[in-house]
């Protein structure tokens, strides 16, 4: 076993693992952190995305002593009891049915809308094209990707200067 | 962060925060022979009584008690109890909103509670998409007689005849004067009802009062947003995945890696120094590695040395030639039938005769979050937190495999992965509960992902032929239908002798189930027919992860395709366009006109409608002009699904070149009577479609001589968003011969618009191609092949 300081959604917090163990468990289970999910273990479905220094990342295949940076969890989106632009379209586009692939959805779709503000059809497709849902709720997550992506450029055209990308991650 | 650990007790003061501050159990204790009578119909509650002196802890919910489904807070909201659960269909929210109109109060001021053996009423969990058209009624009736009762009350309380009062958002006023008025919370708040109601058995209960008329509901119809929604995409929802327990270990279990192997030795030795190693668990072929961290358990079930002797014969044959096996096996049984005029003198006075054949492969549950449960043994009880849908099922089987006396055992119901039929979530919830007994500890078991993809329970695989006349009026006078299924012990819900945990352990029933091949509704006028459904079976029927178990629509999209193709054909045959050809025997059908007719009739015509079909006959004329690798055609599909009608046309491009389908544009036209959440319901036909498409494009079940070999989302693919249509539109028709009969019933969802998917998809790529693909999945090398031996 050894110590590791991991950061996570603005916390520092030390654990006692073996160096190997993946990121998932020691969020799921010593962090107690509810939002990555166990799917696959083998970064095929994206149910366990965590977002590390505006990357998603597989935290089921990420050994949990090789994360150095800011990890945020779908816990951590929101800002100032302010919900994710994202998070805000996932409910008003009501999004999931069962919800469990959905922490993927969303933070996949956030680290997508960083690096992309305003993505095309075919961009949010490619995007997203390594997070599976079983219950299919594909068609909606591409509505609700495009109403954040909107809502966000309006939102800062109000506010007048800082960038979508930027205003997010702040 | 400590806020976030979901400790069992937080889960159930959340379940039971909504309750009064005595639980029923108590109060019926402390309350001694106190019984309130309010009516005439309110009957003593004795029988409730003499139970409760007996009991154990966690005895059934009565659901001949009103008190059992609504419970009315000083501070006048409500919370009703129903033993229903929702996996992301929006039930829940259904359900709430039919009480809540039945009761008279806002949706915001009442809850749900839903699918915890010892709190909510026994209504089976969920299955069959029946919960809205069966078990919403029991729901309605009991909400409608609490309103019953509080008029009473105010009655007697405003000194003014029954009729003359109005109950409106939990409060009664005087309809002459309403300055007079009394809260729900003030004539009862807190306090119990005490009324009896009656019913043979759950579905029929009720008390004396009647349900509104369709014309007086005011909550059902609206679009009101699910109400689990917010906390499945904040991060601040409870699932059964997240449920922490002290002390607990976390199990993994070690399957046999050739299926019909038995187990000749383990080597502990193997994992026993491995970090937080507790133990290995084993009864004959069951096997189980439990650790102190869910890490550890998944390593050490991983490095476990174990020695199998593989079987004798060969457990299976492989997937590539096992529709030649089914085609070559005697059939086990003839599970359904139906024989109607002369086939014969029909097809030896044909104008045109067709014959085809269709082939479905397994298909899997394939959950995105593997099965898992965790079970607590603590006190000499067992309670297990669990996403089963079926969880008083789960309940019952485990105190029966465990031999605990049933009010020893209880089911927490919480959110989980998707559950669309028998999954793998009654397997896990057996063996958590076993492995806890045994430890005398609670232990965690969550399936890895080549365990669930492999072991999950499968949708059976058929073969379908077929032969059909027109006669020379061209219209269709004969049909000859042969259909196999593998089928043979079928896997019911939560049986202690047919989960896989007891299968393992060598528990054999003496009579397997029987399984079920199914032939369609006869939907359409086709007088003459000689129709049969048989089930086959392998030559391993136990310990294999070929075991079938009822998955979406169980029969459904297989029997749909292969007749919804066959129709198509027929008409292509009769040179007919086939909405014409279908309106035309649905038309001449012998359904009951007044309703299922006539509701057919609409929904065809209403699909046909909104995609804007123009009459022509398949495949279209000008496929081939053009040029370009894209072939663009259309294709519908009907069907009914118990009480629900629906009809979806699929759009698709299918490119020459590479064999890729894209489904660009769904249409369904979904009547399911009425509509309580119109927005809850689209979603949920919206996805019932895609899950169509996904078992249309993409999924099967693979294996060689030995074992499954399709394991995870590489060898198991699934729809996925590239795959998505550009459009998906539901329209909502309501096709009743009398649309607004006070009456209205209210009809499934869920299943209806899965099952004539993959019948639609080709459907429109033989218009679109010429092409007939005879063959499921349609993935891009088996559509290219066929492609290729057409032209
Ligand atoms: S659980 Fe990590 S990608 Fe599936
Ligand atoms: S919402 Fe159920 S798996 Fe995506």
């Amino acid at each position: 076993m050894s110590l590791v300081t991991l950061r996570v959604n603005g916390q520092s917090h030390e654990v006692d693992i073996e160096p190997g163990t993946p990121l998932l468990y020691v969020l799921r289970n010593d962090l107690n952190l509810s939002g990555p999910r166990f799917g696959c273990g083998l970064a095929q479905c994206g149910a366990c995305t965590v977002i590390v220094d505006g990357v998603a990342i597989r935290s089921c295949v990420t050994p949990a002593a090789s994360v150095s940076g800011e990890i945020t969890t779908l816990e951590g989106l929101s800002r100032d009891g302010q919900l994710d632009p994202v998070q805000q379209a996932w409910i008003a586009e009501q999004v999931p049915q069962c919800g469990y692939c959905q922490n993927g959805q969303i933070m996949t779709a956030r680290a997508l809308l960083d690096s992309n503000p305003n993505p095309t059809d075919a961009e949010i497709r490619e995007g997203m094209q390594g997070v599976l849902c079983r219950c299919m709720t594909y068609y909606r997550i591409q509505k609700a990707i495009k109403r954040a992506s909107r809502e966000t450029a309006a939102a800062s055209f109000r506010d007048g200067d800082t960038p979508a990308s930027e205003g997010a991650k702040a | 962060m400590s806020d976030k650990l979901i400790l069992p007790r937080a889960v159930e003061a959340a379940i039971r925060s909504v309750n009064p501050a005595t639980t029923r159990r108590d109060f019926l204790k402390s309350s001694g022979a106190l019984v309130l009578t309010l009516s005439a119909g309110a009957a003593p509650v004795g029988k409730a009584l003499a139970q409760a002196a007996a009991a154990g802890p966690y005895t059934d919910p009565d659901y001949l008690e009103l008190d059992t489904w609504i419970v009315i807070h000083p501070d006048n909201t409500a919370t009703f109890y129903v033993g229903k659960t929702d996996g992301g269909q929006g039930t829940g929210t259904a359900f709430r909103q039919m009480m809540c109109d039945e009761l008279d109060i806002a949706y915001d001021n009442a809850k749900l509670v839903m699918g915890t053996t010892d709190i909510t009423p026994d209504q089976g969990g969920s299955g069959g998409s029946d919960g809205i058209e069966r078990d919403g009624w029991p729901m309605r009736r009991t909400a409608a007689e609490a309103r019953r009762v509080l008029l009473e009350l105010a009655s007697e309380r405003l000194d003014t005849p029954v009729t003359g009062l109005t109950a409106r958002d939990a409060t009664i006023s005087v309809t002459a004067d309403p300055s007079r008025s009394v809260t729900y919370a003030e004539l009862i708040g807190g306090r119990r009802f005490d009324i009896a109601l009656s019913g043979d058995n759950i579905n029929q209960t009720t008390g004396i009062a009647k349900v509104k008329p369709v014309q007086d509901l005011r909550v059902i119809g609206q679009s009101i947003p699910r109400y689990d929604i917010p906390g499945k995409v904040e991060g601040t929802n409870s699932w059964a995945v997240d449920v922490k327990l002290p002390g607990m270990v976390h199990a993994r279990n070690v399957k046999p890696p050739i299926a019909g192997a038995t187990l000749r030795s383990i080597d502990e030795s193997s994992v026993s120094d491995m970090p937080g190693f507790v133990a290995v668990v084993n009864r004959r072929n069951y096997v189980a590695v439990v650790c102190e961290r869910e890490e550890q358990a998944i390593d050490a079930a991983r490095q476990l040395v174990v020695d199998w002797t593989p079987p004798a014969e060969a457990p299976f044959p492989a997937s590539d030639d096992l529709f030649d096996y089914i085609r070559d096996t005697a059939p086990t049984s003839v599970s359904d039938t139906d024989d109607a005029g002369d086939p014969d003198t029909a097809f030896a006075r044909a104008a045109r005769v067709v014959e085809a054949e269709f082939e479905v492969p397994y298909q899997g549950h394939t959950a995105i979050g593997p099965a898992h449960a965790l079970a607590d043994p603590s006190d000499g009880q067992m309670t297990i937190y669990s996403n089963d849908m079926k969880s008083y099922g789960l309940r019952n089987g485990v105190a029966a495999f465990l031999d605990m006396p049933r009010d020893r055992v209880r089911v927490v119901y919480m959110d989980g992965p998707q559950m669309y039929g028998r999954t793998a979530a009654d397997d896990v919830g057996f063996e958590a509960a076993f492995l806890a007994k045994e430890l005398g500890r609670p232990v965690r078991v969550q399936w890895m992902r080549d365990e669930e993809t492999a072991w999950d329970t499968k949708g059976p695989a058929y073969t379908f032929k077929m032969r059909g006349a027109i006669d020379g009026d061209g219209r269709m006078s004969a049909l000859e239908y042969d259909a196999r299924a593998i089928d043979y012990n079928h896997v019911n819900y939560n049986e202690p002798d047919t989960v896989l945990i007891a299968q393992l352990m060598g528990i054999r029933r003496e009579n397997p189930d029987p399984g079920e091949a199914k032939i369609p509704q006869t939907q359409y006028a086709i007088p003459n027919r000689k129709m049969a459904a048989s089930v086959i079976s392998l030559p391993l029927a136990w310990e294999t992860p070929l075991r079938t178990g009822n998955l979406r629509d169980p029969d459904g999209p297989q029997v749909t395709f292969a007749y919804e193709s066959f129709v198509d054909e027929m008409a292509a045959a009769a040179g007919a366009d086939p909405v014409e050809f279908r309106l035309d025997m649905i038309e001449r059908s012998d359904e009951d006109p007044r309703l299922r007719r006539a509701r057919s009739l609409a929904t065809v015509r209403a699909a046909a409608e909104h995609y804007g079909w123009d009459s022509r006959p398949s495949p279209n004329p000008r496929m081939l002009e053009g040029g370009g690798p894209i072939a663009t055609g259309r294709g519908i599909a009907f069907t009914h699904r118990n009480g629900t009608v629906v009809a979806t046309i699929a759009e698709v491009e299918v490119n020459r070149e590479t064999g890729g389908i894209w489904v660009k544009r769904l249409v369904c036209a979904h009547d399911c009577g009425l509509v309580v959440n119109p927005l809850g319901l689209t979603q949920t036909v919206e996805c019932g479609m895609l899950h169509g498409l996904s078992r249309a494009l993409w999924e099967e079940v693979q294996f060689d001589a030995e074992k499954v070999t399709s394991v995870d989302w590489a060898t198991h693919p699934s729809l996925r968003h590239a795959d998505t249509p550009e459009s998906v539109e539901v329209v909502i028709v309501n096709g009743d011969p009398n649309p607004d009969r006070p009456d209205l019933p209210h009809y499934g969802a869920g299943e209806a618009s899965h099952k004539p998917m993959i019948a639609a998809v080709a459907n429109a790529v033989h218009d679109a191609t010429g092409v007939r693909l005879r063959r499921v999945p349609f993935r891009r090398e088996r559509v290219l092949e066929a492609l290729r031996a057409y032209s």
